[in-house]
């Protein structure tokens, strides 16, 4: 079996930050391997090493800048990495849902992956609905917020558990080949080991323009237009404890007494 | 083309409280584009559903007597159907788990762009502005798209529906493709259950990924022993085993409503909060002045909990 998983580098924020027009400004940004993504590519790791998988290939959009980050993901143990860039990309301000999928199905019709594992959501643009999306344009099955994979695989199946709210689990069974998003807590991602990191540095990372996977550019232009940036205006009327740690904690054991919860 | 077609949530013969605030958000809508407000609910007790539905501005139900729970197969097939037919401008659907698990395949299918996650809707007919957070909520922004497009609504968001209403019940006949079937529902499972019940507790010491490791959670079980407190926590602890799952706070963790909630290094993303938001009194520790946990909270101390869980349990002891 060959399994495909999304990795995206997101954006971080600093605890400060500026906005300038429609984006954050450079300084205040950071940039790590998405959360979710993280626990994709584990649960695709395990099944290689449980015998499973045979290959376990990234797929990543994004400029050089996110090879670091893809590494990470060969440190961990997947195979090799496809990088899709080009300058058409550049200057989008948000790519949306219908793009990543125009790019993304290009790939899996070049890998013809059994099985894509994506993130839930990227912690960014928070979209949460690529992997479905990108199931559906595959002509995949698929099962969004997968919290539970079974590693057997009968009959080509995956027995899965989403994880609804409110505490509920779902038990699904999802006939391959499908797209599973991946939710945090399915397993616990490992960190990858020196001798991951050396290798790593070896495995193949292939690079392709959307001309290389015969994506039109006009099939990437973003439906969605990116008007306007803000900080949330806080509705709250918060009481704020200035002072030392010491002073804050005697206000706040202040209230509790008050409140009659603390002794 | 000026419809709205809003599709309904239900889950084990319930129908969820954001199938009514749908209706807000679709009358909301079709108000601004001069269109009407169609519903859908598929699958489960539609005609009793319908009833409920019934509120103020609904114009037409459409009832969908297809199969007993959700599954995605299903509700793409009924949703891209239904568009075909009735035509509408905006397809709504919840930002629930399920939404997201048949929205973006209906977009896919009839070709239109997809908006998740909204929190504000606003269109002069032509052009939607949907207002969605970034970054964890540290940000808010407005996209526009022109034409159709289907809109996912974040929960508890938009005022539900009250008043009943007089809509058209209609059932719609849908020709449900078997063979497009290729995934089962076989059940469902309640989890974490155990030996704590957060939300009985009156107070909740509550720990977030501010406290960066395993060995530092006891400084937080001793402010609890202190207070005789329960102790809960934000996701990120519980996936990484930390703490069990019965403690974990918030969207796909428990609801909370104890007399004060004191979240310790949780930044208050939106899954979080709505487990929390109905505490009597919040109280935030945390060094970044601007998480939006400092939204909701009463009171909050804009600093290093290392320094200020100490000197609180110091208090009490
Ligand atoms: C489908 C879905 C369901 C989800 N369900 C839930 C759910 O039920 N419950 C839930 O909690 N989350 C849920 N999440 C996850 C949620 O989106 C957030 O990722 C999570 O709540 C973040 O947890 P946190 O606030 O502890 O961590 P972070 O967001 O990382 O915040 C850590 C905070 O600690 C502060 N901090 C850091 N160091 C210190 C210090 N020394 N002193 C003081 N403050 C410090 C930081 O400023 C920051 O604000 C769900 C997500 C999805 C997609």
């Amino acid at each position: 079996m060959k399994i495909l998983v999304t990795v995206k580098e997101v954006a971080t924020v600093e605890d400060e930050f500026e906005i300038e027009g429609t984006e954050i400004a450079d300084q205040y940004l950071g940039a790590d391997l998405n959360e979710w993504d993280d626990y994709a590519i584990e649960e695709a790791v395990q099944l290689q090493e449980d015998g499973i998988a045979d290959e376990v290939v990234t797929v990543t959009i994004g400029p050089e800048d996110c090879e670091q980050t893809i590494r990470q993901a060969l440190a961990k143990g997947a195979d090799r990495a496809v990088r899709v860039w080009d300058d058409a990309l550049e200057d989008v301000d948000l790519l949306d849902v219908g793009a990543k999928t125009e790019i993304l199905r290009a790939v899996v019709e070049e890998e013809d992956p059994d099985l894509v594992l994506t993130g839930v959501q990227a912690g960014d643009d928070s979209f949460a609905a690529t992997g479905v999306s990108l199931a559906e344009d595959l002509d995949f099955e698929w099962g969004a917020v997968v919290n539970h994979l079974e590693h057997d695989f009968d009959d080509d199946t995956a027995s899965v558990r989403r994880e609804l709210e409110g505490g509920v689990e779902e038990l699904t069974e999802i006939e391959l080949p499908a797209v599973l998003t991946i939710q945090t807590g399915i397993n616990e991602p490992r960190y990858a080991s020196l001798r991951g990191i050396r290798q790593a540095q070896r495995k193949e990372l292939d690079v392709q323009s959307l001309a290389d996977l015969g994506v039109d550019e006009s099939a990437i232009e973003s439906e969605l237009e990116l008007t306007d940036m803000y900080e949330p205006e806080s509705e709250s009327d918060v009481t704020v404890w200035e002072g030392s740690a010491e002073d804050t904690a005697s206000e706040l054991g202040e209230l509790l007494r008050e409140k009659g919860v603390a002794p | 083309m000026t419809d709205v077609l809003a599709i309904t949530d239900h889950r084990r013969g319930d129908l969820r409280d954001v199938s009514y605030e749908i209706i807000t958000a679709g009358r909301q809508l079709a108000d601004e584009t001069g269109g009407d407000l169609h519903l859908a609910v598929i699958s489960g007790t539609v005609d009793e559903f319908a009833d409920k539905l019934d509120r103020e501005g609904v114009d037409v139900i459409h009832t969908v007597d297809v199969g007993e729970e959700f599954n995605h197969n299903v509700y793409t097939q009924v949703v891209t159907q239904l568009y075909d037919e009735l035509a509408p401008q905006y397809v709504l659907t919840p930002n629930s788990v399920n939404g997201l698990d048949y929205a973006p395949a209906v977009a896919n299918r009839l070709g239109l762009p997809i908006v998740t996650d909204t929190v504000d809707l606003d269109t002069d007919g032509e052009t939607l502005i949907a207002t969605r957070e970034m970054y964890g909520g540290k940000v808010e922004t407005t996209s526009e798209l022109a034409d159709n497009a289907v809109v996912t609504i974040r929960s508890a968001e938009w005022p539900v529906a009250e008043g009943t209403g007089d809509a058209a019940i209609e059932a719609f006949d849908a020709d449900i493709d078997e063979s497009q079937q290729g995934s089962t529902v076989t059940g469902f499972e309640e989890v974490g259950g155990g030996d704590v019940d957060i939300s009985e507790a009156d107070v909740l010491v509550s720990v977030g990924r501010g406290i960066e490791e395993e060995d530092n959670i006891p400084i937080i079980e001793d402010l609890a022993d202190a207070l005789d407190a329960t102790v809960s926590s934000s996701r990120p602890i519980v996936d990484n085993g930390w703490l069990p799952k019965n403690r974990q706070v918030g969207q796909s963790g428990k609801v909370v409503t104890p007399d004060v909630y004191i979240a310790i290094g949780i930044s208050g993303a939106v899954q979080h909060v709505a487990g929390m938001k109905g505490s009597d009194t919040i109280v935030a520790i945390n060094t970044d002045p601007n998480a939006p946990i400092m939204d909701i909270a009463d009171y909050a101390i804009h600093d290093d909990l290392f320094d200020v869980v100490p000197a609180l349990t110091e208090e009490f002891q």
